[in-house]
């Protein structure tokens, strides 16, 4: 090594200790200001944050003259492009949620925390938050100075600007949030036209306050203390998980890079203390203590430390995604032979064939068949025995539909107030009474079973039906 | 307490016990002054607005509040707002007749909806909540009616009420005659033994024994009987009781006791109308 070279490398050793005694643990008593430093996994990172921009714009996607996709609360209703849903096929919004909850964790089992890392709104908010703070504030240690600063003109300047900007963010977050249940187009022009109606103005609060709050302020706290995922995700990652590791067999013991030391010299290990890993840290924890519940796992400290080493002249990947049974030598055990990956798929299968079932048959009209609870039979002056039911036609279709009632499964079996098919109303469930008379000898037990059926065609002609079972309940002698 | 405070520089406010147990004169944490300041706007924010302090001097009862709430206006409201709903309906009824209303799918359900309430006042007690009848009160929920089961004839029998009238035969027949009368009735036909144009049975039960609705008579043909048998009587016991001691008959302390009051002077036309839908709609209206 030339004495240029080793008097260059001392400056920047110079570079890399002077910001180190600013960091330390966070135990949440003082702002964490991270430091931003570029590399792979910070470019994955605006990357993975950029697919919230859906959430902002999904809502003006338009599909055969509505919004393609609408909660819309008020008329019970779920547009999903060509798909409508009503409340009584929402079982298989569970199956969905079923499916996030597991695909979280297998994700998780498999390479951990990820969801916060990357995707979770809590850090990616946070992360455009600290960037804005960044452009008006300055570099870290700037930000600090500018805090202990008294308030003069430029401190309000600043701060002002930044305030501003978070919170026409937050307002943006509350609109988004809110376009996804009225229709986007009206709610702009109601919100213009200072319009909005009660629920709408507080939803749109409470979401522009809480994005403010929880990403201008709370931050990594919410990860610390609020959060329940958090929680629950760090007991899915298992010693095979991958996860952004302190490789402490390398980097152990650690020691500072002294001035004029030649490469040979050094009797540390590859781990410099330099600290970057935790100016680095947007929750401010220190990844060589090991794994600890305030990490989420962003992986920012791998590109911090790559940079360090490659400045020091050692390998790159001290900090690295790896696993702990790895990281220990012990064998690596394959994805497929986890019993967690197993069943988590498995689930997954479960939840995907469930929800595919149900957008198959979602059927345009559903009967529901309530029988009289009392009197539960009624004696005729013929001597037949009479059953009162109501029948429930609900038609999803977006056209009233008539549709014919029919019962079947007794012989001699009358129907009485059916002899009209009555006018379901699309979108809503329309009741009808009907009795059922059958002679008392063709009932062969106290309960028989009956089968209702009702049908009709929408106006192209298309057939449908819905069939339902119930009971014909006569005297016990 | 000490005479000299032991700990000078310190804000405790010179109470001291045991030596060291010391009062401080901390403030109050921030949060808990924010609480406390903004509980007691809300407390004078409240009884500005809203009714709050009573037994003024003056008589005047208690202060009323800027905004003049009370529940009984907010009470009055809510009624009012279902009453809103409800005129649309209730102006069209009041001009029509229970038949008209029959004809009417959507008069009809509304109808049906708001005369549960009704029919659960005035009728339920004897008929059942749903109809189903009681020990010894006619089932409203079969086809078979004693004076008539057309809309005209149940809304008549709202307004006039009705008595059953039956002469006890006890002391006309002999056990014999009340045996072949009661099992010839029990098996439906009432006309297969003599007795019933000898008797006199025909005279209000009809030739064909099929009952007359016009007097209130039992079909006497049909798989219903008007008073289903008591405890651990059979059917054949409790028509022979009914041959022998009659329905309202006042010289048979055993007597039958059919009896239901008017509703017309109880219920104004619109609710009789209602309720005659209502029965109507039971299942049996004819």
């Amino acid at each position: 090594m030339s004495d240029n070279q080793q008097i260059q490398r001392d400056k920047e050793v110079d570079a890399l200790y002077a910001e180190a005694v600013h960091w330390h643990v966070n135990t949440g008593d003082e702002t964490i200001h991270a430091k931003r430093v570029g590399g792979k996994w910070r470019t994955f990172k605006w990357l993975t944050s950029s697919l919230w921009l859906i959430y902002f714009l999904g809502p003006y996607l338009r599909w055969d003259g509505r919004q393609a996709v609408l909660f819309d609360i008020p008329n019970r209703q779920f547009h999903l492009f060509g798909v409508t849903i009503l409340p009584q096929d929402f079982w298989m919004l569970s199956l969905l949620l079923l499916f996030f909850a597991i695909l979280l964790a297998v994700v998780t089992a498999i390479a951990g925390r990820v969801w916060c890392g990357f995707f979770c709104f809590q850090t990616v908010w946070t992360d455009l938050y600290t960037w804005i703070e960044e452009k008006f504030e300055g570099a870290p240690a700037k930000r600090r100075k500018l805090e202990q600063a008294p308030w003069n003109f430029e401190k309000i300047y600043k701060k002002g600007a930044k305030h501003l900007l978070w919170l026409i963010i937050a307002l943006f977050t509350g609109i988004a949030f809110v376009s996804w249940f009225v229709d986007a187009r009206q709610f702009w022009s109601d919100l213009i036209s200072f319009n909005i109606g009660t629920t709408a103005l507080t939803t749109l609060a409470l979401f522009t306050a809480g994005t403010y709050v929880l990403a201008g302020f709370l931050r990594e706290q919410a990860c610390f203390w609020l959060c329940p995922y958090a929680r629950i995700q760090g007991v899915m990652v298992d010693s095979s998980t991958a996860v952004p590791t302190y490789d402490f067999h390398r980097g152990e013991p650690r020691g500072r890079v002294k001035k004029g030391q030649q490469q040979g010299e050094r009797k540390n290990g590859d781990c410099v203390d330099c600290n970057q890993c935790v100016a680095v840290c947007p929750t401010g924890v220190d990844i060589r203590h090991g794994q600890q519940e305030g990490c989420i796992m962003c992986a920012l400290c791998i590109d911090a430390c790559d940079i360090v080493m490659e400045k020091v002249g050692h390998p790159t990947g001290l900090i690295r995604y790896e696993s702990l049974d790895t990281l220990n030598g012990n064998e690596r055990r394959p994805l497929l032979k986890r019993p967690r990956i197993w069943v988590y798929s498995a689930v997954l299968a479960f939840s995907l064939a469930g929800i595919a079932y149900g957008l198959s048959a979602l059927d345009a009209i559903e009967i529901k068949v309530i029988h009289a609870r009392q009197p539960l039979f009624v004696m005729q002056s013929d001597g037949s025995i009479q059953n009162g039911y109501t029948i429930k036609v609900l038609n999803k279709t977006n056209r009233d539909m008539e549709v014919t009632l029919n019962a079947s499964g007794l012989d001699g079996l009358q129907l009485v107030g059916a002899d009209k098919p009555i006018v379901a109303r699309h979108g809503k469930v329309t009741p009808k009474s009907i009795f059922v008379r059958v002679p008392r000898e063709n009932i062969g037990a106290e309960s028989v079973p009956i089968q209702f059926s009702g049908s009709g065609h929408d106006n192209h002609g298309q057939h449908f039906e819905s069939v339902r079972q119930s009971v014909f309940i006569g005297p016990s002698k | 307490m000490a005479d000299k405070n032991p700990f000078p520089g310190e804000n405790n406010t010179g109470h001291i016990w045991d030596d060291n147990l010391r009062e401080l004169t901390n403030p109050a944490p921030r949060w808990w002054m924010i609480g406390f300041w903004a509980s007691l706007i809300w407390w004078i924010a409240y009884g500005v607005i809203y009714p709050m302090w009573p037994a003024l001097p003056g008589g005047q009862g208690f202060t009323k509040g800027v905004t003049g709430w009370t529940q009984m206006n907010e009470y009055k409201e809510g009624v009012a707002e279902v009453e809103a709903v409800r005129a649309e309906f209730e102006s069209k009824l009041a001009g029509m007749s229970a038949a008209d209303i029959l004809q009417n799918e959507e008069l009809s359900q509304y109808t049906v909806a708001s005369a549960k309430v009704l029919f659960g006042d005035n009728c339920a007690a004897c008929h059942g909540r749903s109809g189903q009848g009681g020990p010894g009160f006619p089932v409203l929920v079969d086809d078979d009616w004693l004076y008539g089961g057309t809309i005209e004839n149940i809304e008549q029998t709202i307004v006039g009420g009705r008595k059953g009238v039956m002469t006890a035969h006890g002391k006309i027949l002999t056990a014999e005659e009340v045996d072949e009368l009661g099992n010839a009735i029990v098996k439906g036909e009432p006309t297969s033994t003599p007795l019933f144009l000898q008797k006199g049975c025909i005279a209000c039960h009809g030739m064909d024994g099929k009952g007359m609705a016009l007097l209130g008579s039992a079909n006497l043909t049909d798989s219903i009987t008007r008073f289903l048998p008591d405890g651990n009587q059979t059917l054949l016991d409790s028509v022979k009781y009914t041959i022998v001691h009659g329905v309202n008959d006042v010289t048979d302390p055993a007597t039958r006791e059919a009896v239901m009051p008017a509703f017309g002077d109880r219920l104004t036309k619109d609710e009789i109308k209602k309720l005659a839908v209502y029965v109507h709609k039971f299942g049996g209206g004819q």
